[in-house]
């Protein structure tokens, strides 16, 4: 069951080198339960994506100017929409919790806070709740340090409280923004497997936004990826990362090193990330594909359905060319 | 992707306030400095027959009051012409003299550091944590008023910030690799500072000159008014309205219009001073 | 906590004894004899010998000045010599007085600027928020002792509503509260309305919204406490200024604070009475900006507890 549907959207940015359209006309959809991850470079708009689904695109800079969002079948992009669910059925976790935590405040008031605002619980429910979730995301010690400021936690742990946090009110969509980036590697792991846990113990989807391909492999069910704000393609995870359509994918792939296997030459993606304020005509992967030619210089390819394979899609007008040298 | 802002109507920032603020004080410099030639004001002279006329007033002698005259007939707006001349004269003085003391400290604490940077912003942190109004009534206390000395008196209430602003521009420089380059190739101490710090510091300290030279003149004359500032027989803005004080009741203008003068002045230094920091180093918005 | 505590108590003490330490050294510095500059050049000679006694002028300078500084630590200053009286007593008598004009400026500041500020702050870039920054410029620019002669222009003697001048009533503080108030407050608008933006970009605030928050609450609850502990420490700082303007106000109002007293002293050549005032009031401003450095601490948990 589809829960969450997202068609075309735009979102542009008025920055001071021009108008810059951060998201493109990005189609994809989220089941009940499953994980989704959204792959991309810095710049491909994968965050942005994240908080138009909040409906917290920073304002008055940002400003959702197409396409549509549904959620459970309601329009998440009309007046009041997503605000409404933000906390209780959507939530977030964001990517350095030091940051994204409020210093000032101890943790257990910050998690209590939602219980609190959200459902008039007491401080003393909201207490017992926070304390709940606290141990439920394997804090130790967890009673003791509730009433502990954010700075008092090492990175992994309050990493640990802002998803005890987007936990609290039991969301049907979690969406996680680079929630390992920030972290050591071992802690990394932890809170990959925290989050897979948590999923099945709720059954809510995920949506994991990243930029590194190990951290999404063992846990995506399906990958979306977006370059230059566009989503160039989109498939269960297996059939992408085995047969990559696209070429910035297959690409992507090649430049991952193999732990296993011959240690080949790590081949990178050749050129630089897209500057967004003078994307090339056409297809934007354009000056750095070895397929391009003639057409993909006038006409931008659409998310299409690769033939014989009904859920894998890919904007790209020659994706036999990635398809046959398939790594 | 670039940092999102807010589109602004304004090609550059703050431009418009930054002609508005010169022009203004265009005005005012050219006044102080030809003005007192042109309406000629005699510091003893008194003409009783003209005296607390109100501003518009046709004078004994023909001429034309435009802001009216004082309690011993003499034309308020050639005092206030002077007055003019004076308040400039002591802000950029007070500043040149507070700039030489501060960045010199500054760029000495920044330099040499250790020990040297130690006692230095020691005795900055003293200096600020004393009401830097309070230490300016004291010294002009014992010293009389006096224009030199209220120019060495604010000098010294004033010379933290540009202190902070060299140190800082020092202790930046310090660190890049072509002082190290130049010591090695065997300048002396002398010229790298001259050379390579000082440049640094010239654009960040005009943007705190600016901002600060208001205050300078505003503090001036407060001194001024309370009688510690310049002596009485000089016809600052601040002794012209504590002399006004005693004529209120007849002749409110002596004390009014001197007043707005100066506020107009301090604001649209004021506003140059921001514009031209948020132009040029808004880092600077925290000192 | 506790050793913030010690660290910011010695600083003050510190700050203290160089202040006392810098009165000491001007006094010296000034050219002439300190015993005629204090008493005038024709001060009775009879006096003049028994103010160089009591200086110990003929003593060496380490010795004048552990005089000196035990006589600061007793609040001996000295008797005034027009007034016949001891100094420090005068001085604390007036105390009061000013402590309640500043304290009013104080609140009125708080009440009116920062609502305005966090107004400003929400509305940046809006006609709502350059009003509010132009009236905030205005107000630092006025020149105090202007303001003053103004509002008793048009209050006390145009409109009659208020009195001029002297203290005992209310209606006494108003137009003193307003002149002293207005610079302070308008530095507190600028304050809380750069500050609430720097903060608002954190990525606390893009969670609080993240998490459903009301965006009164984000902005009130979550941003404005931030943003209020790099605020506290300026202000503290700014109260200098306050203090300083306590003398100008009362001077203009006739309002018998310690101010108004220095100027008098000034006046009168009574210096025993002036370094009174001047170190009475620079403590006032060392204990108010200890209290403040307190509070940052007990705001910013950060400082407070050892973080890891």
């Amino acid at each position: 069951m589809t829960l969450l549907s997202v068609r075309d959207l735009r979102v542009e940015f008025a920055t001071s080198g021009g108008v810059v359209t951060a998201v493109d006309g990005a189609s994809f959809d989220v089941d009940a339960g499953e994980t989704v991850a959204l792959l991309g470079e810095s710049g491909s708009g994968k965050s942005v994506t994240a908080q138009a689904l909040l409906g917290i695109v920073p304002k008055p800079a940002g400003r959702v100017c197409g396409g549509s969002i549904s959620y459970d079948g309601r329009d998440l992009l009309a007046p009041g929409a997503a605000k409404g669910l933000r906390g209780r059925e959507i939530a977030m976790v964001f990517q350095d919790p030091l940051s994204s935590l409020n210093p000032v405040f101890r943790v257990g008031a910050q998690i209590g806070e939602m219980f609190r605002r959200h459902r008039g619980a007491s401080r003393r429910e909201a207490r017992a709740a926070a304390l709940d979730l606290m141990q439920r995301v394997g804090i130790p010690a967890a009673s003791k340090r509730l009433d502990d400021y954010p700075h008092q936690f090492s990175g992994g742990m309050r990493q640990r409280v802002m998803i005890a946090m987007a936990l609290a009110l039991s969301p049907r969509l979690l969406i996680a923004d680079e929630p390992t980036t920030a972290l050591d590697v071992t802690v990394q792991a932890q809170i990959m497997q925290l989050l897979t846990r948590l999923q099945s113990e709720e059954g809510m989807s995920l949506v994991l936004i990243t930029h590194d391909l190990g951290v999404v492999a063992d846990v995506a069910d399906r990958v979306v990826l977006m370059y230059a704000g566009r989503v160039v393609e989109t498939g269960p995870l297996r059939e992408v990362y085995e047969h990559s359509a696209h070429p910035y994918t297959s690409g992507l792939m090649a430049s991952v090193p193999a732990l296993d296997g011959p240690r080949d030459r790590l081949i990178p993606i050749q050129g630089s990330p897209p500057d967004l304020l003078s994307l090339p005509s056409g297809c934007s992967f354009r000056p750095r594909c070895q397929y391009a030619d003639a057409v993909c210089a006038d006409v931008e390819p659409d998310l299409r359905q690769l033939s014989g394979r009904p859920t894998h899609r890919a904007a790209c007008h020659h994706p036999e060319g990635a398809l046959t040298h398939a790594h | 992707m670039p940092a999102p802002v807010a589109v602004r109507r304004r090609t550059r920032a703050g431009s418009a306030r930054i002609r508005f603020g010169f022009a203004v004080i265009a005005v005012y410099v050219v006044a102080a400095a030809i003005g007192p030639w042109l309406f000629r004001y005699d510091p003893v002279g008194t003409r009783t027959a003209d005296r607390l006329k109100p501003p518009f007033t046709r004078l004994s002698d023909g001429s034309f009051a435009i802001f009216g005259t004082d309690q011993v007939g003499q034309d308020l707006f050639a005092q206030m012409l002077q007055g003019a001349r004076i308040s400039i004269a002591v802000g950029l003085a007070t500043l040149v003299l507070a700039g030489t003391i501060g960045v010199t400290i500054g760029l000495a604490a920044g330099y040499f550091g250790g020990w040297l940077d130690g006692v230095l912003m020691r005795l900055a942190d003293i200096q600020l944590a004393f009401p830097s109004i309070l230490l300016a009534i004291f010294i002009a206390a014992l010293l009389g008023p006096s224009v030199v000395n209220v120019v060495i008196v604010l000098a010294v209430a004033n010379w933290v910030t540009f202190a902070r602003v060299a140190r800082g521009q020092a202790l930046a420089t310090r660190r890049r690799e072509f002082v190290d380059a130049s010591r090695t190739l065997g300048a002396g101490t002398w010229r790298l500072v001259t050379r390579c710090v000082l440049p640094a510091c010239v654009a960040p300290v005009l943007v705190v000159a600016t901002v600060e030279i208001g205050h300078v003149i505003l503090a001036e004359a407060s001194l001024s008014f309370l009688g510690l500032g310049t002596p009485a027989s000089t016809p600052s803005w601040g002794v012209t309205i504590a002399n006004g004080r005693n004529y209120l009741a007849d002749a409110w203008w002596i004390s009014t219009i001197p007043g707005i003068a100066l506020a107009f002045l301090v604001i649209s230094l004021g506003v140059l001073g921001d514009a031209l920091r948020d132009r040029y180093d808004p880092r600077l918005r925290s000192l | 906590m506790a050793a913030y505590v010690v660290r910011r108590l010695f600083f003050s003490l510190f700050v203290l004894w160089g202040a006392v330490t810098i009165i000491f050294v001007v006094l010296r510095l000034v050219p002439g004899d300190p015993a005629y500059i204090m008493l005038g050049p024709d001060a009775d000679q009879a006096q003049v010998a028994a103010l160089r006694a009591q200086l110990g002028l003929d003593q060496s300078l380490i010795q004048q000045y552990a005089t000196y500084l035990a006589n600061v630590v007793h609040l001996d200053f000295g008797e005034s010599f027009r007034l016949n009286a001891d100094s420090m007593s005068l001085v604390l008598q007036r105390v009061p007085a000013t402590i309640q004009l500043a304290t009013t400026a104080l609140l009125l500041s708080l009440l009116i600027g920062l609502p305005l500020g966090v107004i400003a702050a929400l509305r940046a870039h809006s006609w709502v928020d350059r009003s509010i920054s132009v009236f905030s410029l205005m107000g630092q620019s006025t020149p105090s002792f202007w303001l003053g002669i103004v509002l008793i222009l048009v209050f006390a003697r145009g409109l009659k509503m208020l009195p001029s001048a002297g203290s005992g009533t209310w209606a006494h503080l108003v137009l003193p509260t307003i002149t002293l108030a207005l610079p302070f407050l308008a530095i507190l608008v600028r304050l809380t309305r750069s500050g609430l933006l720097e903060v608002v970009h954190e990525g606390y605030v893009q969670t609080a919204r993240a998490k459903g928050l009301g965006e009164g609450i984000v902005v009130l609850v979550h941003a404005l406490r931030n943003a209020l502990i790099p605020i506290v420490t300026v202000v503290g700082l700014q109260f200098g200024a306050l203090l300083g303007g306590t003398v100008i106000v009362e001077t203009v109002f006739a309002w018998p604070g310690v101010g108004r007293l220095l100027i008098d002293s000034i006046g009168r050549r009574d210096y025993g009475v002036v370094q009174a005032s001047i170190l009475l009031v620079a403590t006032i401003f060392v204990v108010i900006n200890l209290l403040v450095d307190l509070l940052y601490g007990f705001l910013d948990p950060r400082v407070r507890l050892a973080g890891d």
